[in-house]
């Protein structure tokens, strides 16, 4: 499929809260951390959780928080769900990810080549950019395009196997946004929530 | 031996990144992850070498907020090292730390604020702890080698218990002139 024009073709179907249901169907113990924007709003919807990090804002830290806690929780599997606009302004973790390989590290980006909080702007996916060739550079396990359900059903099976990280899935989907559905604002009551889940003080 | 060289001497002028390490193992820090500075050649290569501490070096410094976050909500303690120059790179993602109330011990060694050779060390290096103050950042200055454990103990304590972010800035007169070719 030629990436630059993914986002005009009429076969990029996948509604991004039926993609995040299918991520985290019977999700166990799985561990989420969100982007700020949609992800989060998307995850918030379809599978609330203590065990659920949102992240409302400092954009581009979602796969180095995913790292973080992946590299203190081995054998455990952590999953980062975040869209392509927040994975770019983060791109350097993709390589500091590439030099650790935790093997319980996931990231599933939510690609819809736009900016979608800000007014629909395109992203550098809508001029070709690919971030699942990214992370191949970067030595991750493995890292593809995504443009179908049961290609989706296949990597939630890889996200629960801690042994085969870290992988990232590039998921294509609609531009359209679910109804907004939003967590908690208390950013000191996500992070108490998450560690007394995992059975931290707080 | 027959040697000039005072090497007993030398070691005891800069063993200063030693007791940063006894500190933080004893703080139970078990994560280091580090932009490299030539002031931390010596700290870095005791983490590297130490089994027990997962070390990361980063593209940028704001990658180590994000990370250190994480480790948090897994329940482990963790260091960010970098140069000044890092701080800049900070800044927003600094409001990490202080929405969710997380944690963050930074030891920074300062450029641009002391025998400086290069000009473009100066315009970070001397906004840095204001910068970070802005942010909401604790800042522990530190002039004297000799007071680098205590500071670096109390401002782990602040941290990791009193829930706060906080940096050790180590002056360039405890590092040394950087030694430059001319």
């Amino acid at each position: 499929m030629d990436p630059v024009t993914s986002y005009s073709s009429d076969s990029i179907v996948l509604a991004r809260r039926e993609v995040v249901a299918e991520l985290l169907k019977d999700r166990s113990d799985l561990m989420v951390v969100t982007g700020l924007g949609a992800a989060t709003y998307d995850v918030t919807a379809v599978s609330p959780s203590n065990r659920n990090f949102y992240l409302w804002g400092a954009m581009g830290s979602a796969a180095m928080t995913g790292l973080g806690l992946a590299l203190s929780n081995p054998g455990r599997p952590v999953l980062v769900i975040t869209g392509d606009g927040e994975q770019l302004m983060g791109l350097g973790a993709l390589a500091t990810i590439g030099v650790k390989r935790p093997g319980n590290l996931s990231i599933a980006v939510l690609d819809n080549g736009h900016y979608g909080e800000t007014g629909m702007q395109k992203s550098h996916s809508s001029f070709g950019i690919g971030l699942h060739n990214m992370a191949n550079a970067c030595n991750f396990v493995w890292a593809e395009e995504i443009v179908d359900m049961s290609a989706v059903a296949d990597f939630r099976e890889s996200v629960h196997n801690t042994e085969s990280g870290p992988i990232l899935a590039r998921i294509l989907v609609e531009t359209k946004n679910g109804p907004r559905v939003l967590p908690t604002r208390d950013c000191v009551e996500i992070k108490n929530r998450f560690r007394t889940a995992l059975g931290h003080s707080v | 031996m027959a040697t000039d060289t005072p090497v007993e001497e030398l070691d005891t002028i800069e063993s200063w990144p030693d007791d940063l390490y006894h500190v933080l193992k004893s703080s139970d820090v078990r994560h280091c992850v580090y932009v490299p500075d030539a002031g931390h050649t010596r700290l870095i290569n005791r983490m590297i070498e130490d089994p027990m501490i997962h070390d990361t070096v980063l593209t940028t410094e704001e990658e180590g907020i994000g990370y250190l976050a994480g480790a948090w909500l897994g329940g482990e303690r963790g260091v960010l090292l970098m140069q000044c120059s890092g701080v800049g790179n900070c800044i927003n993602t600094l409001s990490l730390t202080q929405s969710y109330r997380f944690p963050l011990l930074m030891i920074i060694t300062m450029r641009g604020e002391w025998a400086e050779f290069n000009p473009m060390q100066i315009s970070m290096g001397s906004v840095t702890a204001k910068s970070l103050e802005l942010m909401g950042v604790n800042t522990y200055h530190v002039e004297r080698a000799e007071n680098i454990a205590e500071v670096t103990a109390a401002g782990a304590e602040h941290a990791f218990n009193g829930d706060q972010s906080v940096a050790i800035l180590i002056s360039q007169r405890v590092i040394g002139r950087k030694k430059w070719t001319r």
